[in-house]
């Protein structure tokens, strides 16, 4: 079964602690048991087969996806069903989409403030300071005037983290933020990525990047129906996976690479 | 003897086509809101709110606004509410109007990628922000052709109106016509009125959408 640990430097609170969470899409269980507990400016990397619950996990941890038994703390606030504590969570916790999900009406520059201004309470003032910051950060503040339809799949990832960045989270949630992309265009978004990871942004990512998750990751995490099958850093699950699903998986993945 | 159509009966028929004009943009902009209203009723969670408008939405669509139009102004004075006529007449419209704007306008809102509400919900924006900011401005430009083409047939469908007795500009016709029994030339000049209402209408809307298309 699954187990809990935390970061072997770790001394505060976890910032994320899920305990016993239960997730059932109707009559299919999406998640079993799951345990899991994240310090802060840990690296997660959650891997495993499509439909064993990666994504799931990291969408109920922001409540996009409610939950049936268990509990999600985050930050010292348990996600509930209650609105209050869901908007504190959002607050705090930003996230990345594989289908990048800018808002297309609006410019890079305006998808930045918005959530600032009608979230944060943010001045247009202040919040056009630190899109522009973060825009710079990921290396697209010359684009900051343009649409999302006219730039290129790799940068719309890029503003969609700095957009994320911009409510200044303390957690970053990636589901599969490469999938979607060109194979030219991973490698912007995974430096983008890791440049993050080096700040020391507490991050879970759900990736198939399994050179991102040697570089970056405190541990790797293995999820196949709904459970966690195993969790290692990744110099130890890569060489030496112990579960047989995980063996398999990463044989299948890495024949590829 | 016989009236001529002249300046004076040109001007009774403006005084009627200010009238089409009111109960239009009324039953269009009511209409509009309470659609909006029908649209996120018609989506809700809760099972008998949807199939409330379901019901709802079958009734004002599957019966004659002539018969709507009725009802609400001799029922409601059955009942012992007297309204003046142009505020019966702009009741059935709006609520006319509100089971065909809020069709459309479900349909836009639905037609938008899930990703952006669940974009704008993880960035943590309330209700009011994720609508206002979010996902009406995308749906209107996704509800515009349609929209305009309801708006284009509520013009020329406030005709009807005529038959609770209110003089607007069809009904205005009528009778000018039957004062100079000029009926060619009077619902000539009736039908040019009607049709410099809603052509432009509908040019501009192509023109939007050709803008829209082009910001992508």
């Amino acid at each position: 079964m699954s187990s809990t640990s935390t970061a072997p430097n770790s001394t505060e609170q976890p910032l994320i602690v899920m305990g016993a969470v239960e997730k059932w899409f109707g009559t299919f269980q999406a998640l079993r048991s799951v345990n899991l507990s994240v310090s802060k400016s840990e690296k997660i990397v959650l891997c495993g087969p499509s439909g064993s619950g990666k994504s799931t996990l990291i969408r109920c941890i922001n409540h996009l996806e409610s939950y049936q038994k268990g509990k999600i703390v985050v930050d010292g606030v348990s996600v509930t069903d209650n609105q209050k504590a869901i908007d504190v969570v959002r607050q705090e916790v930003g996230m990345v989409f594989q289908s990048f999900n800018l808002f297309p009406h609006m410019t890079v520059l305006q998808n930045c403030m918005l959530a600032p201004i009608r979230v944060r309470g943010s001045s247009k003032q202040e919040a056009e300071a630190t899109a522009r910051r973060y825009l710079d950060r990921v290396h697209i503040g010359n684009q900051a005037d343009k649409y999302p339809a006219q730039l290129s799949g790799g940068q719309q990832q890029r503003v969609a983290i700095a957009r994320a960045l911009c409510m200044q989270p303390k957690v970053m949630l990636f589901d599969e933020p490469t999938s979607a992309l060109d194979p030219e265009m991973v490698k912007e978004v995974l430096d983008t990525m890791i440049g993050l990871a080096q700040d020391g942004m507490t991050m879970i990512c759900v990736t198939h990047e399994m050179g991102f998750a040697r570089q970056v990751a405190d541990r790797v995490i293995f999820m196949a129906d709904g459970m966690i099958l195993e969790e290692a850093p990744p110099e130890t699950f890569f060489k030496s996976p112990n579960h047989p699903r995980a063996k398999q998986f990463l044989g299948e993945i890495l024949a590829h690479h | 003897m016989n009236v001529v159509f002249g300046f004076k009966e040109f001007a009774f028929l403006l005084t009627g086509l200010k009238w089409t004009v009111l109960l239009s943009l009324i039953a269009f902009a009511g209409g509009g809101i309470m659609g909006l209203l029908v649209a996120v009723a018609r989506t809700a969670q809760s099972a008998a709110l949807r199939r409330a408008m379901i019901l709802y939405i079958a009734v004002f669509q599957g019966t004659p606004l002539l018969m709507q139009l009725f009802v609400v102004y001799y029922g409601l004075g059955l009942v012992g509410i007297q309204l003046p006529a142009w505020a019966a007449v702009a009741i059935a419209f709006t609520l006319n109007a509100s089971a065909f704007l809020g069709e459309i306008w479900r349909g836009a809102i639905q037609a938008l990628p899930r990703g952006q509400t669940e974009a704008a919900t993880a960035l943590g924006l309330p209700l009011v922000s994720r609508l206002r900011d979010v996902i009406l401005p995308q749906a209107l430009r996704i509800a515009q052709p349609a929209a305009v083409g309801y708006a284009v047939q509520l013009i020329k469908g406030t005709s009807l109106a005529a038959i609770v007795g209110f003089i607007e500009l069809a009904r205005a016709g009528q009778i000018v016509s039957s004062q100079t029994f000029a009926p060619i030339l009077v619902f000539g000049v009736v039908g040019a009125i009607y049709f410099s209402l809603c052509w432009p209408l509908s040019l501009y809307s192509a023109r939007l959408e050709a803008k829209f298309a082009a910001a992508g």
